[in-house]
């Protein structure tokens, strides 16, 4: 069965006044039909980028060097501006961080879901209102007739994410992205959005990719979790295979330092060292230089996929 | 039982909100009590709105309160005009390490002296050489290297400025400190470092930590026990495994079971639903979670409950604990 | 920022744009002038002569002469000192004044920044000119009146700059930090804060320059201020915009190019300096 989506090789750069900024190099990912699949890495990992890029919302000065974006049956990296836009928005969704921000601030709740609807589903004119507040029920915003009505910086910020939520599924896309959808969001608030998240998604039979820097969160809310550091994925494995034996060297840092029910302050680990100047000369592999476990063979090109489980894959020549 | 080293009587912080005619208030920290021990480390949590923050700014005396008493190792310091206690002695012994690093250093000053204001200010100390000594001392002990203490800000990395943070608030040797979200702008691994660096640093100093956080993960690891707040009132103390094995409040059930926690993948959790009611001009009479409690009776809204004593160090404020 | 830092930003910022490099290249010239005007001035300002009233330039005057055959040259060099001057001692004065209420205003609020913002309104009403005139009546009429009435239009401008900048900063953490580090209002004040403002108050102080000498240039030129024989390029206009008809061009475009270079050349040096100030810092 053909994924959802498919990221290949994707190798993307930015050229900045103080150099060339690596910021991907050969990221391969897939998202299968109605699985939710976690990105997670800290910042600079690339992980933003890679979810813009897929959207085509991408910097104007990155350049795509090398890869793939299948989507559906359609090439993203090929498809004419034309094809891209019938498709956002309608087969392929995003949600951001901020949400208050996200929204257009002096443009009323309703007519911004109505915008939405009006571009890509065939509904009369006189049904769009209807239809937007049937939307915002759908995401449980109480009172939603009277809500239709009002701008976003009447809500608090779990309602507005509710209605980009509301916004990104109401032409029922196929896949939905989530950009830190709940940094910055009270945890009892992020709890409701993810769970929201977490519904829609099975009940609408939809894929969703959810970058986070949250592991934690990644392990409570997706079937599969990918790894990304410093423009590579790293990892990416089942959930549970993911957490219980992890495999790279980075993945096991990252879970020992999060804090955790069960650690405590001692039993907390940090990773030595910086992440990599992406742009300045960088070895194969990125962790390379902070990597406790690094031989000689590390250092040759190029940086293999190892199959270690049941779909369980690490770009590592000496995986744990 | 020694003297606490800080008590907080029936403290409360009104704001007036919207035209000074309606005379609106917003109860920011409404009827506080709470006790810190000699060397104790005490965890505030709860959400936005909560008042967690006033009540670490009323604490660390950056504002004063509308009524109640603050008294710090048996001197009443809400008796003290703030110009004066700028100058006090006291006003070393409680200090704070602010939330976003990137904002809490001084873009023009040097990272020594960011340190080095301080001593000079607070504990009088003239000499380069001993202020030099002083500094140095404060940045080993935060793990900062010699070479960045003549560098500014803006050529530190997040982590390396989370520590200035910190050197400045220990070098006047407090006895309280105030830790207002101290890692949540930097990275998990950084965070690790961090941690353990001010865990390192009670033991070393014996100084009593107020660890005011939005993240309960974190506030686990530091703190022996925590305060709860929802709508500028306490609704729940506990010593910290207690509050997170066996919480009587509703909220705090809520709060822990919010806690993303892969082990419980794919279960139905306790979840409270709207949002908070709004903290101006709260009904005094009305418990502030009813509404958005799952449980709720009539009392609820005829009787605001008050804290009550469950058993060792544990209160709930609520008619069902 | 380092020392070698600024150096460094400096050379960036300068050579990069040759344009900054030209302003700061005349503005030397001018204050070469102001100091040495009477030293480089190849005839003496005063002297006049009838002989060799309102000739066109020459090898002799290369500015030509004006209608009491005094050396346009000379006077224009010298002139320098006046202008600039008057120019900047007015920005100086409002420049502190109004960083100090400003300052004031936007850290304390309250009731101080109510009244100050009432002052700053009411002298925002008038005009340079009618205000001018009104001190200059009620006062005499000096050079020192007329900087007096220039700094006074000129302080509500940065009065609101610091107001808003200081605003900004003091719910920062580092000022916080500070008034936890035993340091009084005022202390926070002058020490934390206002360092990290008069960057870009200085920006605005040269790029308010060249107002500061078009308006003295101009309150000379209506007759308020300085009076002849004094030599400043605003009365050489006036006293040369008779000519404009009769034809001796000379005796008013000389001046006013001068003004013309000034303003242009401060200005200049204020989009330089906001340059080297502003994206650098961010690296």
């Amino acid at each position: 069965m053909t994924a959802q989506l498919s990221i290949e090789g994707l190798s993307l750069v930015f050229r900045t006044r103080h150099g060339t900024v690596k910021a991907l190099e050969n990221v391969s990912l897939s998202v299968e039909r109605g699985e939710i699949v976690g990105v997670v890495g800290e910042s600079g990992s690339g992980k933003s980028v890679m979810a813009y890029t897929v959207m085509g919302l991408h910097d104007p000065a990155a350049r795509i060097e090398s890869g793939h974006i299948a989507f559906g049956g359609t090439d993203m990296l090929q498809a004419s501006p034309a094809e891209r836009d019938a498709i956002r928005g309608r087969e392929l969704a995003m949600i951001f961080q901020s949400p208050r921000t996200a929204l257009n601030p002096i443009r009323k709740v309703g007519l911004q879901i109505e915008d939405v609807l009006r571009r890509h589903a065939a509904i009369r004119s006189a049904d769009l209102q209807r239809h937007a507040v049937q939307a915002l029920a759908r995401v449980r915003i109480p009172d939603a007739e009277r809500r239709y009505h009002a701008y976003p910086f009447e809500l608090s910020g779990g309602m507005c994410q509710r209605v980009m939520i509301a916004m990104a599924l109401a032409c029922s896309p196929s896949m939905l992205i989530a950009d830190e959808p709940t940094t910055g969001l009270d945890v009892t608030t992020q709890a409701v959005i993810m769970d929201l998240i977490r519904e829609m998604s099975r009940s609408h039979r939809m894929s969703t990719l959810l970058i986070t820097h949250d592991l934690s969160l990644a392990g409570e809310y997706c079937d599969r979790i990918a790894v990304m550091h410093a423009g590579h994925v790293v990892e990416i494995a089942p959930t549970e295979a993911l957490l219980r034996s992890p495999a790279h060297p980075y993945t096991k840092q990252l879970l020992a330092a999060t804090p955790n029910p069960r650690s405590t302050v001692s039993a907390l680990t940090s990773i030595p060292g910086q992440l990599p100047d992406l742009r300045g000369e960088l070895p194969v592999c990125r962790f390379s230089r902070r990597c406790e476990r690094v031989q000689t063979i590390c250092g040759e090109a190029p940086l293999p996929w190892t199959n270690v489980a049941a779909n369980h894959f690490v770009r590592c020549r000496v995986p744990l | 039982m020694s003297t606490p080293l800080l008590e907080v009587h029936n403290l409360i912080k009104l704001y007036p909100v919207g035209s000074r005619r309606k005379g609106a208030l917003l109860h920011a920290v409404d009827d506080v009590d709470l006790t810190i021990g000699e060397g104790e480390s005490v965890g505030l949590v709860g959400e936005s709105g909560c008042g967690k923050s006033t009540l670490a700014r009323l604490l660390a005396q950056l504002i004063e309160p509308s009524s109640g008493r603050i008294v710090f190792d048996g001197r009443e310091l809400t008796s003290i005009a703030p110009a004066r206690f700028v100058r006090s002695r006291d006003r070393a012994r409680i200090q704070v390490v602010f939330q976003d690093p990137t904002e809490s250093l001084n873009p023009s000053f040097r990272v020594f002296d960011s340190i080095a204001d301080p001593l000079r200010r607070l504990l009088g100390v003239r000499g380069a050489p001993e202020l030099d000594r002083r500094v140095r001392h404060a940045a080993e002990l935060v793990g900062l290297p010699d070479e960045l203490i003549m560098r500014y800000p803006h050529q530190l990395s997040g982590g390396q400025r989370a520590r200035v943070g910190i050197a400045r608030a220990i070098a006047v040797e407090p006895s309280l400190l105030i830790l207002d979200e101290p890692t949540s702008a930097l990275d998990v691994s950084v965070q690790a470092v961090i941690l353990r660096l001010l865990a390192d640093l009670r033991t070393r100093l014996g100084m009593s930590y107020l660890f005011v956080s939005h993240d309960l993960n974190v506030v686990r690891l530091l703190c022996e026990r925590i305060v709860v707040m929802y709508l500028g009132r306490v609704v729940e103390v506990a010593p910290t495994e207690t509050l997170f094995t066996a919480p009587s409040h509703p909220y705090t059930r809520a709060l822990i079971a919010a806690i993303p926690d892969p082990a419980r993948r794919g279960e139905q959790r306790l979840r409270l639903e709207g949002s908070p009611k709004s903290p101006i001009d709260p009904d005094p009479n009305a418990c502030r979670l009813h509404g958005r409690c799952p449980l709720g009776t009539d009392r609820c809204v005829t009787a605001s409950p008050l804290l009550r004593h469950l058993g060792d160090v544990h209160y709930a404020a609520c008619h069902f604990a | 920022m380092t020392f070698a830092t600024l150096v460094q930003n400096t050379r960036y910022a300068f050579g990069e744009n040759r344009l900054t490099l030209a302003a700061v290249v005349i503005l030397a010239l001018l204050l070469l002038c102001a100091m040495f005007g009477s030293l480089i001035a190849p005839h003496d300002p005063l002297a006049t002569d009838g002989a060799v009233r309102l000739t066109a330039p020459s090898a002799a005057h290369w500015f030509g002469t004006d209608a009491l055959g005094r050396d346009i040259l000379s006077r224009v060099i010298v002139a320098a000192r006046l202008d600039l001057g008057m120019a900047v001692s007015a920005v100086a004065l409002s420049f502190v004044v109004g960083l100090a209420l400003g300052a004031i205003a936007g850290y304390f609020g309250g009731w101080s920044e109510r009244v100050l913002g009432r002052v700053m309104d009411t002298i925002m009403a008038f005009p340079l000119f009618v205000l001018a005139m009104g001190i200059v009546a009620a006062l005499g009429n000096n050079v020192l009146n007329v900087i007096l009435a220039t700094m006074i239009i000129n302080l509500p401008f940065y009065y609101r700059f610091a107001r808003g900048e200081v605003n900004v900063r003091r719910e920062m953490g580092y000022v916080e930090a500070a008034r936890m580090g035993g340091n009084g209002p005022f202390a926070v004040l002058l020490h934390h804060i206002v360092p990290n403002i008069l960057p870009p108050m200085m920006v605005q102080a040269s790029l308010n320059m060249g107002w500061a000498i078009l308006n003295a240039a101009g309150l000379s030129f209506i007759g308020l201020g300085v009076r002849a024989p004094t030599p400043e390029w605003g009365i050489m206009v006036s006293e040369g915009a008779s000519n404009i008809i009769s034809g001796e061009w000379w005796t008013f475009v000389f001046p006013g190019m001068a003004l013309v270079l000034a303003v242009f050349s401060f200005n200049l040096l204020g989009d330089g300096l906001r340059d080297l100030l502003d994206p650098r810092r961010h690296t």
